[in-house]
């Protein structure tokens, strides 16, 4: 069949003109409200796209409802870059967040890395309407891991690297070549600037057995994922911080912290700790893989909340 | 206006066509993976499609495969390879090959089947061997179906390697993927045009190659779809119309 | 394998599955009330043929994932709206059946529509009693193809938060369950051949007059 070429170029011209006359509404914006918008005395609580967060998520849900709170779940949206605005226009009321991460996405100009400078520093610096509630001790930091092979030849710390980072092929999420601590963070630090930058998952399976087979030789991980230690794999020092301290905090939005809520929150940070996530995170990826509300729920009576 | 202004921006700043991420890396990507794709594709499905489509026998087992392939989940297959082969390029090749198979078989079988059986008797009434019939007389005059396949395979394959970047592959469709996680909407709209563009670059290629392959002598406008090519090689012979091959529609022509 | 977490998930998997059907069916059934009147005007005057299909071919060779994303900008929606997919597919659906419906239409032969002409019939009823049906095969053989098309195509939409069955793939990636995917993929094919089915019967059932010499081949 004969198409006549000014016929093909009229008609994508058409499509292009089109496109002049959209909207000018942002369409990554979350559907402000959805379509049943949550009644005024629901909590709308959503979650990052990986099991930890979705974890966490839940965990804050069945104790809030189990306090008589009624919630609404919308999970596994995606990067903070996708749930944050959600959170800002009043889409969703409540997150679990980590700190060091969250300041450095609020205020990308950030240099506070101890656990407590950055908790302040996060309080006066989150924007209206959110706040965050009480910090955790529990901790979960983005890291660059090797396996034992590239740790042996060329060091156990990221200040060894410089020079080296180099002949090195880096694997993780898409966003981490933009974010403060990712790749720029990482250049700036420690002079580390890998050969090739491989888009991966969130610090999941893909990424593990990336890092596994050679596909790529560093990867980012969360310190809380078992499979660092089931791989033998080697958590690089971070001397000069680049990593901010990130406690796991709940971000909510003012209107909705009421002192009930905050006190159900509070009481849930006040039970996570570090060895918990990670015996939660193993929980998850046990081979009968069970159910992220079965796991919370475990968790939850566990803790007597 | 604001989002063409920022597609255009996107698209005229120098810094993403320069590097490992730039434009014309990933355009390669994109068709190296596609290319590999319906290569494998053409391997596997022409001499089926060839041998069934000219044997007449199996045809239902054809018709019933290229039907089932097509309803399989293009992103689910892709996934479920990956996650047991690791990320390679065998697992985007399989996946990719298997969905460009049920074009290029429905077009050989059709084309094959289709050829005028006067024809064939004729070659047959001069003396031709069985291949010979086949090589000389059958796939020449198959060639229109057979290409309407290949451009429709070659559509499937480029608009599915796009999907790909969700796997951590290359091509175009990281701008796509990363721009969604960046949150940057004139990263996703280039990508999209760019793979839109693309596809209609490979169309047009495709098309100009089955205008220059294919004997004058079997260029007819070509208006109308193979549907109807089926049922009635010319208008108004025939007072009722025969049901077309129903593995034939959609097939590009 | 994880077999279980099938028999566990029941619930998501038949929401993720009503989803799914919404968004495939829908689109034809809107694409049919545009797509018939689209491909009579084709068939029936050059100007148009010569406008329409080639711009039904344009909009086909959009690969989806693509569409998903630059339409949001067109209309103003967003992205991860169901009005989004449901638009997208469509247009998708619309582009095959307007080159579909005017070859059916342009199979009916002219003899026939002559002697409908010729028995009195005004020609909106001479379409609807006669050239439309006469059409019907091609007709569902085009049906066939995009309604399978759009239920393998709706789980892409996975990928930007509305997909049906597709989210199970985007789920059992993130956490590593094969068996999710695999149910994901099974679903969606057994969902397509159901469709493809039933639209096949619904064709035999409205051409009777096809019955003998369908039984005779």
């Amino acid at each position: 069949m004969k198409r006549t070429s000014p016929l093909l170029t009229g008609a994508l011209a058409a499509l292009l003109a089109l496109s002049a006359c959209g909207g000018g509404s942002d369409p990554l914006a979350p559907s402000g409200g959805g379509e049943e918008p949550a009644p005024a005395d629901t909590l709308t609580i959503t979650s990052a796209d990986f099991p930890e967060s979705q974890l966490l998520a839940e965990i804050y849900a069945q104790a809030l409802e189990k306090a008589g709170v009624s919630v609404q779940r919308d999970f596994n949206i995606g990067a903070r870059e996708v749930y944050f605005p959600g959170l800002n226009d009043g889409s969703y009321d409540l997150a679990p967040e980590y700190t060091g991460v969250l300041l450095q996405y609020i205020n990308p100009a950030a240099t506070e890395t101890a656990p407590d400078a950055v908790y302040e520093a996060l309080k006066t610096q989150v924007p209206a309407p959110l706040t965050v509630l009480e910090r955790s001790e529990a901790e979960n930091k983005d890291a660059v891991v090797v396996t034992a092979e590239t740790a042996q030849r060329y060091g156990s710390s990221l200040a060894d690297y410089g020079q080296a980072c180099g002949e090195l092929v880096f694997g993780g999420p898409p966003e981490f070549q933009t974010r403060p601590d990712g790749l720029p963070g990482l250049a700036e630090t420690y002079g580390c600037t890998f050969t090739e930058f491989r888009p991966l998952d969130t610090g999941g399976p893909v990424t593990v057995a990336a890092l596994a087979d050679g596909t790529v030789q560093a990867a980012d991980l969360f310190t809380t994922d078992p499979a660092i230690e089931e791989n033998g794999f080697v958590v690089l020092e971070d001397p000069q911080n680049n990593f901010a301290a990130q406690n796991v905090v709940p971000l909510i939005n003012s209107a909705k912290a009421t002192p009930q809520v905050t006190e159900v929150l509070n009481a849930v940070s006040g039970k996570l700790t570090t060895e918990g996530l990670i015996d939660l995170n193993r929980q998850l990826n046990a081979p009968e893989k069970p159910e992220v509300n079965t796991v919370a729920e475990a968790w939850i009576a566990e803790n007597g909340l | 206006m604001n989002i063409l202004a920022e597609v255009m921006t996107w698209l005229t700043s120098g810094a993403n066509w320069t590097g490992s991420s730039g434009v014309p890396i990933r355009v390669l990507e994109h068709l190296y993976y596609s290319g590999l794709a319906l290569l494998l594709g053409l391997v596997i499905a022409v001499p089926i499609g060839v041998a069934v489509g000219h044997t007449g026998r199996g045809s239902f087992l054809v018709v019933g495969a290229a039907n089932g392939l097509r309803a399989l989940p293009e992103l689910g297959l892709l996934i479920l390879l990956v996650l047991a082969m690791g990320i390679g390029l065998l697992p985007v090749v399989l996946a990719l090959s298997v969905l460009a198979i049920p074009p290029l078989l429905a077009g050989t079988y059709a084309g094959v089947r289709n050829v005028d059986r006067s024809v064939v008797d004729a070659a047959r009434g001069m003396g031709m061997r069985e291949s010979q019939v086949l090589v000389r007389v059958e796939l020449p005059n198959a060639l229109p179906l057979v290409l309407g396949g290949v451009r429709s395979a070659a559509l499937q394959v480029i608009a599915t390697a796009a999907v790909a970047a969700y796997v951590s592959y290359g091509g175009l469709g990281r701008y796509l993927i990363d721009g969604l996680r960046q949150q940057d909407y004139a990263q996703m709209a280039s990508g999209a045009l760019l793979i839109a563009l693309l596809a209609l670059a490979v169309e047009a290629v495709l098309a100009l190659l089955q205008r220059a392959v294919v004997s004058p002598g079997l260029r007819d406008g070509g208006r109308r779809s193979p549907t109807v090519d089926v049922a009635r090689p010319a208008p108004d012979s025939s007072p009722t119309p025969r049901t077309p091959a129903p593995e034939l529609a959609g097939v590009e022509r | 394998m994880v077999w279980e977490w099938v028999p566990r998930n029941v619930d998501r998997i038949v929401e993720l599955l009503g989803e799914h059907l919404l968004l495939s069916l829908v689109p034809v059934l809107i694409a049919l009330v545009f797509a018939v009147p689209l491909g009579w005007l084709a068939n029936r005057s050059a100007p148009a043929r010569a406008v329409l299909i080639p711009a039904s071919g344009l909009l086909y060779t959009i690969p989806s994932l693509a569409l998903f994303v630059m339409l949001p900008g067109v209309l103003g929606t967003q992205i991860k709206s169901p009005v989004n997919v449901i638009v997208a597919l469509t247009i998708y659906t619309v582009a095959l059946l307007v080159r579909t419906i005017a070859d059916a239409l342009a199979a009916v032969p002219s003899m026939v529509v002559a002697a409908a002409t010729a028995m009195g019939f005004k020609p909106a009823r001479r379409f609807v009693s006669v050239e439309l049906p006469l059409a019907v095969p091609v007709l569902v053989a085009g049906l066939r193809v995009a309604t399978v098309a759009n239920i393998s195509l709706v789980s892409v939409g996975a990928l930007i938060g509305l997909g049906g069955l597709g989210g199970l793939f985007t789920d059992g990636y993130q956490r590593n369950i094969p068996s999710e995917i695999l149910t994901g993929i099974v679903l969606t094919v057994l969902l397509a051949l159901l469709a493809d089915a039933v639209l096949l019967a619904a064709g035999r059932f409205a051409t009777p007059w096809d019955r003998a010499r369908r039984s005779g081949a």
